[in-house]
């Protein structure tokens, strides 16, 4: 599906009145004000902090990084994610208020990435302790490709029902 | 100064605790000695070792012996030094913390690495992995856990695929 079908702005007629479900606006603002929470765990890290600069401009997408679980609505986990570090991991994200998204960021969080062989302290991918929702390859990956993670988060948060009977 | 004369000036500061071997480069203590010789690498005015720069640990591969590796500089006279201890793991060597700052973590990854225990240390715990973690993972017999806190650490990936 592509990201225009699911943008709320592409329906308003010239009256600048739309008639949606109201599942779409809470979807729409959700999916436009992901903020998540700052922090690093290896050299994805600087990545992140890449895309969050000037230059890859993290804010354009509603992207505002929250140093607190409780003001947070998705967690990039951007690194190595050893067995010591996965029981806050996991701590944090329970911290976190509903609705609340996980990024898995590179391929430590994603598999183990590099410490899969010897990595006795190495966790073999995030989702193992929290449910992840987007997975970004690479080591660590570019900014874009996170950017482009973050869209996908987008297109699943807009195709959500949280009023729904199914939900 | 040399190596073959600070091995000689230890020497005869503190008989029977020395051990030099010829063209080595670095010089074995006894462990019960090592606090009095740190004393003199550190105030003998031709040593002065006022800089410890290193401490590693290593398995000698007997399932028995380990050891450590102190490297030092002096930053006034400008020469080197390295100091080998080996123990057992029913032995232990004498923290020089008190002597060297640096000695205080270097000691506690030498602990929490290679199971190395030290005597008089201010603050004697892991320093990397988690309190309760069982096994020091760089010796040579040690063994990956296949799990920590029910969390999967399998050394076995054919069952993960």
């Amino acid at each position: 599906m592509k990201m225009s079908d699911l943008s709320v702005l592409n329906k308003f007629n010239k009256d600048n009145i739309v008639v949606e479900k109201l599942d779409t606006l809470i979807n729409w603002s959700r999916a436009n004000s992901q903020w998540y929470f700052q922090f690093g765990l290896a050299c994805c890290a600087i990545e992140m902090m890449a895309a969050a600069g000037p230059r890859h401009d993290l804010d354009r997408f509603g992207n505002i990084p929250r140093a607190s679980p409780r003001q947070s609505d998705v967690m990039i986990v951007a690194g190595t994610v050893t067995l010591k570090m996965a029981e806050r991991v996991k701590r944090l994200y329970e911290q976190m208020s509903d609705p609340k998204y996980v990024i898995s960021m590179g391929s430590c969080s994603n598999s183990g990435g590099p410490y899969w062989q010897h990595g006795y302290h190495v966790l073999k991918g995030v989702d193992l302790v929290v449910p992840v929702d987007v997975y970004v390859p690479g080591c660590p990956p570019r900014p874009e490709a996170l950017i482009q993670g973050i869209l996908e988060l987008q297109k699943k948060i807009k195709l959500q029902s949280s009023l729904g009977k199914e939900a | 100064m040399k190596i073959e004369d600070i091995a000689k000036l230890l020497n005869d500061k503190h008989p029977d605790s020395v051990e030099h071997g010829e063209d080595s480069l670095f010089i074995k203590i006894a462990a019960s000695k090592w606090q009095d010789v740190a004393l003199s690498i550190k105030d003998d005015n031709k040593l002065k070792f006022d800089y410890l720069m290193c401490i590693s640990a290593y398995d000698c591969g007997d399932k028995e012996r380990y050891g450590v590796a102190y490297n030092f500089k002096s930053t006034s006279i400008e020469h080197y030094l390295e100091i080998r201890i080996e123990i057992t793991d029913k032995e232990s060597i004498s923290s020089v913390s008190n002597l060297w700052g640096s000695a205080d973590w270097h000691e506690r990854e030498a602990y929490d690495m290679m199971g190395l225990k030290f005597d008089n240390h201010p603050n004697f715990k892991r320093i990397l992995l988690a309190d309760d973690w069982e096994g020091h993972p760089l010796r040579k017999d040690y063994e990956t856990p296949d799990y920590y806190r029910g969390m999967p650490v399998p050394k076995d990936k054919t069952y993960w695929e």
